[in-house]
């Protein structure tokens, strides 16, 4: 059995990384003079901008018109040969023989121990051509995983730019950047164009849960993208949009985030910080009917021994949000921690996601959040009452809708 | 064609795999042992080297035969008989005034008063430390994170066996299990060929030094059989002929010349193995002797597995550093200061500690050692069996001998052979005009010979991290696997390498559901 695996070396000499620290996006010319704060956070090692001009601004954007927020530093890994499917099957926990060509999958995947280590989506490119993208970085983990297989692991997060073009007026937008019939893709479908004489690749995915695309061109044709799309979005009220506003969006849909919502399982150093899959509330990403993926086992022993934890929606009384709180029952018993909190504007609602001990987190369960806010300095502490709720908080028809309605 | 319902494919009929062949079908287990070479044995075998000379081409000493085995198997009334027993050592000093150690007594090469005195404390002490690690080899290691009752007694009866030791004796052992045997010996004594004869007991057979830690471990292992030397009449394949009789009395099937190929799965659960020539053979159990990465990543294959555990297999360290030299002999050689009865002894050569640790500093950079160390024996002056009349057999263990060597051994094998010789010739003056033919394996050799990755003959080093529960990977130290219905039974498990047998028992027990298999007879 032959097995290819190999690193792809990055000219570094082309980042200038020694003399800023960190990479530049390849939209950072186009990003720096939007940037008004001047503020930049780090992503995977790039510069990214927290927020343009007011996080606020820009999440009503993307809620109301659309907005452009720079995937590039997302990992991106380029997976291919003739094993490239049954590589993917024992690495994640989904059966991904059914994410046909040219459709998008979540997934999740775990370390023998049934520990997640991230998230991330699948992208199936061709026959035997996949990509995965995720928050962290797992190139080790990959090809320690390709022991055994025909199968080729690039990493092509520096080569590959990408934008996520998300809200309302996204498709009216690309349909006047002239990307004709981009209105008959479905929710994770993948789909190509050309920009002059490179390939434009769309898919409609994203982390906001409204309708929106993702774009995905070489990172030389970085700037021609971004500057198409903001002449095609002038009259559609386009905007850069930065993580803050990201943060709002995805908790409304109820993404979870690595670091935020779980410990990735091969960044944690304790025992018990770590979460499963069905402790996460992705027990419909765990397929027992594949005879072997990492994981399966613990998981398989997990279910019948039961799960330490539920991953909960929360709806809570009041306005403050309840940012790193305590989960108390109604006897003020702590069963838990939020794990991402906000005041949704769109919900009109304290929403939060809390991890708590089972059997807690039942929907409909009543529930007290302990809230510590503070009011010019002065510090005051109120027991919300939150209710478990099933429906995330922001799902608007359009996020599925085909065609999309025309803003 | 077998009832598949309830049939037992075993791997290799090495002597691991035939002593769990005979204690499942002793049980009433459907039992079938696939050798891959002619006959029985793997690495404890007698075979022909040369037209009517006869040699233990792996193992050429036994003394760590687990008595249990011998006694619930009843070897001795199969076919196991001794041609020496209790052997005496001696080691070869260059100027012929040899040191023979016999128990804890010392003999010759000027030993000092102090030495001999040493000589008794330090017999005292390693014989007592190797019965901790003793019991340990009788019982299926317990995990550490378990929510078995049956762990915790376990590992609660190994705290308490160290804690009996006293409280000097107990200090004394935690202090050097981890350590190297050099230290040990520096403290201990003074005569150089002394401590090079017992820096041996800490390397021979591994990949270290008398500098490298682990090898105080290596040497309490090593007596751990708490017997003496003793050679099997007929070589050490009559051990192995013997156990392969009592699995067949027991109802086993033993097939040699039948080569397993890959192991077959059904969904998460084996069923069965397919063999070189492509007849399937279907079974509800499979146990594996041949070694851990041979099992699982040549046979069962990396993709059948979590790749947490492939990682762990792929890591385990198990590159042979030992060769093994067979010499016919026209007629008994002679060695300066050796008489003929002491050419059945075991036999020696190194000459002082250094010398050795030198001998293994080349072999960490891909070279042979220029002058090896060896462990000699000639079972033919006890036994007529393996040499026509009048003449000899010789059978060295040498090393160092890398497997991974920088030129490559098809380069480099018959420079070494004649090295080797060359060094018992130094010892042996007109050796060279006795030899009728010469035969070196090389840990490439081995390895191919015997079919164990990386030709280590422990199916991977002894050490303390590749121990008890840590033997061969965390998920598989209990003789199980983490695949349904696929199971370890040889070397690479716990409690490692050497003609010991109680891998296979061990095996055997955990297999047959046994909670605690200490024995009453210890």
């Amino acid at each position: 059995m032959s097995q290819i695996s190999r690193i792809e070396p990055i000219d570094f000499s082309t980042k200038a990384h020694y003399l800023t620290k960190a990479f530049r996006s390849p939209f950072y010319s186009r990003q720096e003079p939007l940037n008004h704060l001047k503020e930049w956070g780090r992503w995977a090692d790039y510069l990214s901008p927290g927020a343009y001009t007011c996080s606020a601004m820009e999440y009503f954007a993307c809620r109301n018109t659309c907005t452009v927020f720079d995937l590039t530093p997302m990992t991106k890994y380029h997976i291919s040969g003739k094993d490239a499917l049954p590589y993917l099957n024992r690495l994640v926990t989904r059966d991904v023989s059914k994410i046909k060509t040219g459709r998008v999958g979540y997934c999740v995947w775990c370390a023998d121990d049934g520990q997640v280590i991230d998230d991330g989506t699948i992208f199936h490119l061709e026959d035997n051509d996949y990509r995965l993208c995720s928050q962290e970085r797992h190139l080790d983990w990959l090809l320690t995983n390709t022991v055994g297989f025909d199968v080729l692991v690039t990493e092509e997060t520096h080569e590959l730019a990408a934008l996520a073009l998300q809200g309302p007026t996204s498709c009216a937008t690309l349909r006047k950047m002239g990307l004709d019939g981009i209105e008959e893709m479905k929710l994770f479908d993948i789909k190509y164009y050309s920009l002059d004489d490179t390939q434009l690749m769309i898919s409609r995915t994203g982390f906001t849960g409204d309708l929106g695309y993702e774009l995905w061109v070489d990172a030389a044709d970085a700037e021609t993208l971004w500057d198409r799309l903001f002449e095609a979005g002038k009259l559609h009220g386009i905007q850069p949009m930065g993580d803050e506003a990201l943060q709002m969006l995805r908790i409304e849909a109820g993404f979870i985030q690595a670091g935020h919502d779980f410990m990735p399982a091969h960044a944690t150093v304790r025992t018990g910080h770590t979460r499963s899959p069905f402790e996460l509330g992705l027990s419909w990403l765990v397929d027992f009917k594949k005879p072997v993926f990492n994981g399966r086992r613990a998981l398989l022993e997990e279910q019948k021994h039961g799960h330490r934890y539920n991953l909960v929606k929360l709806d809570i009384d009041g306005n403050k949000p309840a940012h790193d709180s305590f989960v108390y029952t109604k006897n003020n018993k702590l069963v838990g921690t939020v794990t991402s909190a906000m005041w949704s504007p769109s919900a009109k609602a304290s929403i939060a996601l809390a991890s708590v001990e089972v059997p807690h987190g039942k929907t409909g369960e009543e529930l007290l959040v302990e809230i510590y806010y503070q009011k010019e300095l002065k510090w005051s502490r109120v027991m919300a009452r939150a209710r478990v709720v099933s429906e995330v908080f922001f799902n608007p028809p359009r996020k599925r809708q085909t065609p999309p309605a025309d803003f | 064609m077998t009832n598949i319902n309830n049939h037992t494919v075993i791997i290799g009929g090495g002597h691991n795999g035939l002593v769990c062949a005979a204690y499942l079908a002793k049980a009433g287990k459907q039992v079938t042992v696939l050798e891959a070479a002619e006959q029985v044995g793997g690495a404890a075998i007698t075979r022909e080297f040369a037209p009517g000379f006869k040699v233990s081409a792996g193992a050429h000493l036994l003394f760590m035969l687990d008595k249990n085995v011998r006694k619930e198997l009843s070897l001795d009334t199969a076919g196991l008989s001794f041609s020496q027993q209790n052997m005496k050592t001696t080691a070869l000093a260059g100027d012929g005034n040899h040191l023979v150690i016999t128990g804890d007594s010392l003999q010759g090469a000027n030993v000092s008063d102090s030495d001999r005195k040493a000589m008794k404390e330090y017999r005292r002490f390693m014989n007592r430390f190797a019965g901790i690690i003793n019991r340990l080899n009788n019982r299926i290691p317990p995990r550490l994170v378990t929510r078995e009752r049956s762990d915790w007694v376990s590992l609660a009866k190994m705290a308490l066996n160290v804690r009996l030791l006293g409280k000097h004796d107990m200090r004394e052992f935690l202090r050097i299990s981890g350590i190297n045997i050099y230290d040990v010996l520096q403290e201990n004594f003074d005569n150089p060929l002394l401590k090079g004869a017992l820096s041996l007991d800490g390397v021979l057979g591994t990949n270290l030094g008398p500098r490298s830690n682990n090898s105080v471990f290596c040497a309490l292992h090593r007596l751990s059989g708490l017997q003496g030397m003793a050679m099997p009449r007929g070589g050490m394949g009559a051990v192995s002929n013997a156990l392969a009789n009592v699995a067949r009395q027991q109802g086993a099937t033993i097939r040699t010349s039948a080569t397993v190929s890959s192991i077959l799965m059904d969904g998460d659960h084996v069923s069965g193995v397919e063999l070189a020539d492509g007849e399937q053979i279907a079974a509800t159990t499979v146990i594996s002797s041949a070694d851990p990465k041979t099992t699982f990543l040549k046979l069962l294959g990396a993709r059948n597995l979590e790749a947490g555990f492939v990682r762990k297999i792929q890591n385990i360290r198990m590159q042979g550093n030992v060769a093994k030299l067979h010499l016919a002999l026209d007629g008994a050689p002679e060695f300066n200061g050796l008489n003929q009865n002491q050419l059945g002894d075991r036999i020696l050569i190194a000459p002082d500690i250094e010398y050795v640790e030198r001998a293994f500093d080349q072999s960490k950079y891909g070279q042979y050692s220029v002058k090896p160390v060896a462990e000699i024996s000639i079972p033919s002056v006890h036994d007529d069996s393996l040499a026509p009349p009048g003449k000899h057999v010789l059978s060295a263990v040498v090393q160092y001998a890398p497997y991974q060597l920088q030129a490559g051994w098809s380069a480099e094998k018959a420079a070494f052979t004649d090295q080797v010789v060359d060094l018992l010739a130094s010892y042996a003056p007109g050796i060279h005009s006795r030899i009728i033919h010469k035969e070196l394996l090389t840990p490439v050799d081995i390895e191919h010979e015997f079919r164990i990755t990386g030709g280590h003959w422990h199916h991977g080093e002894l050490a303390l991290d590749q121990f008890l529960m840590l033997r061969p990977a965390p998920h598989s130290a209990q003789y199980a696997s983490p695949v349904r219905g696929l199971f370890l039974c040889g070397a690479g498990s716990h409690p490692g390498g050497g003609v010991m047998g109680s891998a296979g028992r061990n095996a055997a027990h955990a297999i047959l559901g046994a909670k605690d298999i200490e024995d009453e007879h210890s």
